[in-house]
Parts: structure tokens; sequence; C-alpha cells
């Protein structure tokens, strides 16, 4: 142990102050910044306190978005990413749960071979296989599509990995158990594989919805059609669309209501964690 | 009820590897079988060859008058329980006994009666809304064996159950399994690696050594007549000595080996059968320099060398001699308490 020291733990506190404010000081701009009329970010000076302006601009984004810059209001977009976060969460778990019950409980020929197949997609996200993607999908013609926005971006290793890692630390007598209770592979993976990777799919869920939620360059590729933008691509488009100078107030007012999602799905999904934690046991 | 018949079982994996060769075991209705034998002597695969978690490359196997060769072990009317009781961690222990009877479609009251009878005859009536994790070992133990109760099976079969509990809580075990096997009649097989719990449970012991049967036959016939000299070195505690038998004819009168063939070059001696006195007549007299004396509560272990040969011989006493280590004793042995072997081929000579 180390021994409690006065003057170690003021300078442990003073570094992690000091982290926390470099990662809460940008958020705390952009809180501040939306709450002040237009003109303020004009004068090149960044005010620290609230402004006026909060509901007025909330509304505004909310209701209107910057119409006139060709960005529709951002409940539609909201919505958008919603459903493709969604998608791409429950398709990557299904796919990712299923493909790892298939190589861990079941001997087949190239067991090994596929599940090298699977891992080496990880090396190959979006951004790399980017071209060929589109190519395919526009030739699918699923562009300007939910469909084109979720299916590229469910093919990942990263939950069959974890689920494999997992599945391969659940006894076999559990399996064997199952066996001699009478109960089929399928019926094994429903009754007791499921339950025990709850906690697995909780944390997986999270990670894989920020993922899906954060997506940026893929919907701003496929997406043409104002009525299928996501949100974190939307917040380029009103930064960049029209001629005038970026609204920020209105930008900064969005980017908070982007982040919101991610950030509630977490503390849901946090009590899940610790229901998990503190009730299964292999 | 069923008896369980293999008839020349044997077992290879892929890639040639042999872990059972030649098994035949008869067991009749309602007897319980042990099987013993050191570390990867094919126990356990054996077992799991009955239960049908392993294929059976060789033989024929019967419960009852099916052959169940190629059923799943949901099929084969048996019941299981594991050494680590492999209970479903996210499930209360009334779940986990009526898992089993669930997936066989029957009906929810049978399925309360079944579980609620179990429960009563294993004492975990009070236990039934938990989840396993609540329970302390011997209770998991429990509710391992209820869920093999509950299925009323033709047969039960018992990977190594006990050796996850602590000593004291393992005899228990070991008596309340056995009177419960009794009462309830079903033809058991039981793999374990601790000989005494072989010796206390078993109506037949059935000794294993690489992959192949040593011997079948009483705890009692093993024990005072052992076939091998390899059931002769696994049974018993401390393990019987081993003389060559050149030097005891060396030793004593003539006579006195006069029964054992010429054949035999080596001597078994149980531990118990040498006695702290000179010898009377008839008897061979052995002497000895005391290594090391090990008192044991109601017995106590004499190591020694005996004089003219240097071979480690240890001596049970069912007291604690007043002796001190490196005095010279004296022992007497009655002749017909002599076990012949002959060494290169293992077997018993007489």
């Amino acid at each position: 142990m180390v021994e409690n020291n006065r003057w170690g733990n003021i300078l442990a506190h003073i570094i992690l102050i000091l982290g926390v404010a470099i990662v809460v000081f940008p958020v705390y701009v952009a809180i501040i910044a939306s709450t002040h009329p237009p003109g303020t970010f004009v004068r090149g000076v960044m005010p620290l306190l609230p402004g006026p302006n909060a509901i007025e601009n909330y509304t505004t984004v909310v209701t209107q978005g910057r119409s006139q810059a060709g960005t529709p209001p951002i409940g539609g977009m909201l919505w958008n990413s919603f459903i493709m976060a969604m998608a791409i969460t429950i398709g990557k778990l299904s796919i990712s749960i299923i493909s790892a019950f298939a190589i861990v409980y079941f001997k087949f020929p190239f067991r090994i071979f596929f599940f090298w197949v699977i891992f080496l997609t990880l090396m190959l996200p979006v951004e790399v296989r980017i071209v060929p993607t589109f190519q395919v999908v526009a030739d699918l013609g699923m562009l300007n599509s939910f469909a084109g926005l979720s299916i590229p971006l469910i093919a990942s290793a990263t939950a069959t990995f974890l689920f494999r890692q997992f599945f391969m630390t659940v006894p076999e007598e559990l399996m064997e158990a199952a066996r001699v209770d009478g109960a089929g592979p399928m019926k094994f993976f429903k009754d007791i594989l499921l339950p025990l990777s709850i906690t697995n799919i909780a944390a997986l869920f999270v990670i894989m919805f920020i993922y899906g939620w954060n997506q940026y360059l893929w919907p701003l590729l496929i997406t043409t059609d104002p009525e299928y933008y996501t949100i974190v691509m939307g917040i380029q488009r009103m930064v960049t669309g029209g001629d005038s100078e970026p609204l920020w107030h209105l930008v900064m007012a969005t980017v908070v209501l982007a982040a919101l999602p991610p950030v509630l799905v977490i503390l849901f999904m946090q009590r899940l964690f610790v229901k998990g934690l503190t009730e299964t046991e292999k | 009820m069923a008896s369980i018949t293999m008839d020349n079982l044997g077992k290879v994996y892929a890639g040639n590897v042999r872990a059972v060769t030649g098994v035949n075991i008869d067991i009749a209705d309602g007897e319980m079988i042990v099987l013993v034998g050191p570390s990867g002597c094919g126990k356990s695969t054996l077992l799991r060859m009955v239960a049908g978690l392993e294929t059976i490359t060789e033989g024929t196997l019967r419960i009852g008058e099916r052959v169940v060769n190629t059923l799943e072990p949901a099929d084969r009317d048996i019941a299981m329980v594991f050494q680590n009781y492999a209970l479903y961690p996210h499930m209360t222990v009334f779940n986990n006994l009526a898992y089993g009877l669930k997936n066989r479609g029957l009906k929810k009251a049978e399925i309360d009666r079944r579980v609620k009878d179990a429960a009563e005859m294993l004492q975990i009536g009070q236990f039934l809304d938990r989840k396993p994790r609540q329970l302390s070992g011997g209770q998991r133990q429990r509710v391992a064996m209820g869920r093999a109760l509950v299925r009323e099976p033709a047969a039960f079969l018992f990977d190594e159950p006990l050796s996850n509990l602590d000593a004291k809580l393992r005899v228990q075990m070991r008596v309340e399994i056995r009177q419960l096997q009794k009462r309830l009649g079903t033809t058991s097989l039981y793999v374990t690696h601790d000989q005494l719990e072989a010796l206390t449970m078993a109506d037949r012991l059935v000794v294993l050594n690489g992959g192949r049967i040593e011997q079948i036959g009483t705890p009692m016939e093993l024990y005072s007549r052992p076939e091998t000299v390899f059931v002769a070195g696994f049974i018993g505690s401390p393990a019987m000595n081993m003389l060559p038998a050149d030097y005891l004819r060396t030793l004593v009168p003539a006579e006195a080996l006069a029964h054992v063939p010429q054949n035999a070059d080596l001597i078994g001696i149980r531990p118990e059968d040498l006695a702290l006195a000179p010898p009377a007549m008839g008897e061979i007299g052995l002497s000895g320099r005391l290594l090391l004396l090990e008192p044991a509560g109601a017995e106590s272990h004499l190591h020694l060398v005996f004089d003219g040969i240097d071979e480690h011989v240890v001596v049970r006493l069912p007291h604690v001699p007043d002796v001190s280590e490196g005095a010279t004793l004296q022992f007497s042995l009655k002749r017909e308490k002599l076990h012949p072997f002959h060494q290169a081929s293992g077997q018993r000579v007489a």
C-alpha cells in the first residue's frame, strides 16, 4: 500500500482536476455559447457566462433549423441518427453474438479460418474501405436510405471477438449439463448463454450505440436528401452551408442536443451494468 | 431402474490417441460402481461416454435393454452430477431443478411435486428461491444432486462430485449420497480419484489404469487380494510395501516362503500386517531401523529401513508405540499375509 501522503494527495487532485477541466471546458463553452444572441461571437470575445437567448436559440433549432442553408429542423435529424444508431447497434449485436456462438460451440470445417477472417475485418474500418463500399451501396440502390446508412457499418469484428472471449470463459460443464437436461444448441443459447451475456450485451450496446451515433463520414457521403441527414453530419452542413457567417449560437445549440442521447444511453445502461455485475456469476 | 452393460467399450480420439481400451463392466440394477484410478487413467472419459458427452468409438453400451451408443445424453435416461456442479448461475434453485423437466414437457404440477420432493429429501427446501451464488459449497452440491434426483433417471452418473468440498463436508456428503442411493436403489456410476471415497461407497470397485481395467471387485476383495501390482499400490493408504522376493528368501526360514511360487519376484506386504513383536513359530521375522515415527491419533505410521536392504518400508500400528527414532525394531509377519507378484507382467502369481 502507498502511504497516505498529504502533498501527494494534493498533487494528485490537482492533476485530476486539471484533466477534468481540459475535458469539460469545451463542453461548457458549447453550452454557454448556445445561450447567446447571434452577434456575440462576431466580436471575437468568448463569453464565459450564460447569455439571455437560451430558450429562443433552442426553439429555433428544433422548429426551423437553418432552413435557408438547406438544413432541416433538427428533430428529424435526431430521429434519423437514432434509427441509424439503433440499427447498427442491434444489427451488430445480433450478428456478432450468433457468429461467436457458432465459432465457440460448433465444430465445422475451417472454423479457425473463419474466425480469423472475421477478426481481420477489424483492420478494415469503414474509412479504409469507403470507396468500394460506396460503390457497392450505390449499385444496390441504397443511397439515401436507412439500409444504406446502417448495413455497411454492421459488419465488424469487435463484438464477435468480445463475445467469443466471453463464451470461452463460460464453463463447458454448463453446456453439458444443459445437454443432459435435454436442451439442444439453440435452447442452450436462448436459456443459458443469452441470460449470462446480459452484462456484456449492455456494455457493447453502449459502445456500439455511441459508435453508430457518432458516424460522420459515411452518412455525409451517401445522403444527399435532407430527409436522411443525421445530426452529426447535420452540424457540419450547418457550419459550411450558406454564404453567410456560420450561426454559431444555433450550431452550438445543435451540438448540445446531439450530445444528449449518448449521455442518456450511458446513464440508463449504467444501472444495467451494476445490476448485471452484482447479480451474475459464472 | 436399469442395468448398464459395457461391452468392450473403447475410445480413440482424433489423431489416434487412445483414452479407453476394451472395458467390460456389467452393472446390476441398483448397484453402485465406483471407477477409481490416477489422473488421466480414462475414468472420467468412460463416465462421459456412458453419459453421452463423449462419442463411443468402439464397443456397445446398453442401458437397460437399449443400445444407447448414439443417443443424445437427454435420451439415455441418465442424470449426471458434475464436479463443479454446473448449476445455471442465473436461475433460481427451483428453476435449476425444473429446467430439465420443463424441457421434457412435464406438466407444471408434476414438476412442482418432483422439485418439492427432491428439495425435501436433500433439505434444500428453504433455498428454492435463491440463486446458486447465494449458497455455500455444500448447498450447491445438494442442488446438483437435486437436479439429478428430479429426473428420476435409470442411472446416476457422478463425476468426482465431492472434490470441491472441504474434508469434513466431504465425509458428510459421502454418507448422504450413499444412503440416498441405497434408499432409491438407483444404478450408479461414480468416478473419484479418492480411494477412501471409492472403498467406502462402492458395491463394486473398478480400478482403471492407462485406459484399461486393472481389476473389478468388492472393495474388500480388492484390498485383501489385489490382482496386479498397480492395484496393490493404488488401493490402501499408506500404500502396500513392495519388497524383492529374493531378499525375503535370504532372511526367513525357507519353509516360510514355501507357498510362494518360484516365479514370484516381488512380495507385497500391507503396512498393518507387520506387528511390532518378535516372530512366533511359523511367522516371518524382520528387523529394521526406525527413521521416522508419525503419530496419527488412533494409529501411527513407522517409516523404516529393513536390515540388509535399501528399501523404505511403512508399518501401521493401531497405537503409538513408545520407541525412539534410530532404534532397531523387531517385526513379525504371518506367512499368509504375503502378496506375491511377478514384476515384469505386474500380475499376482498366487
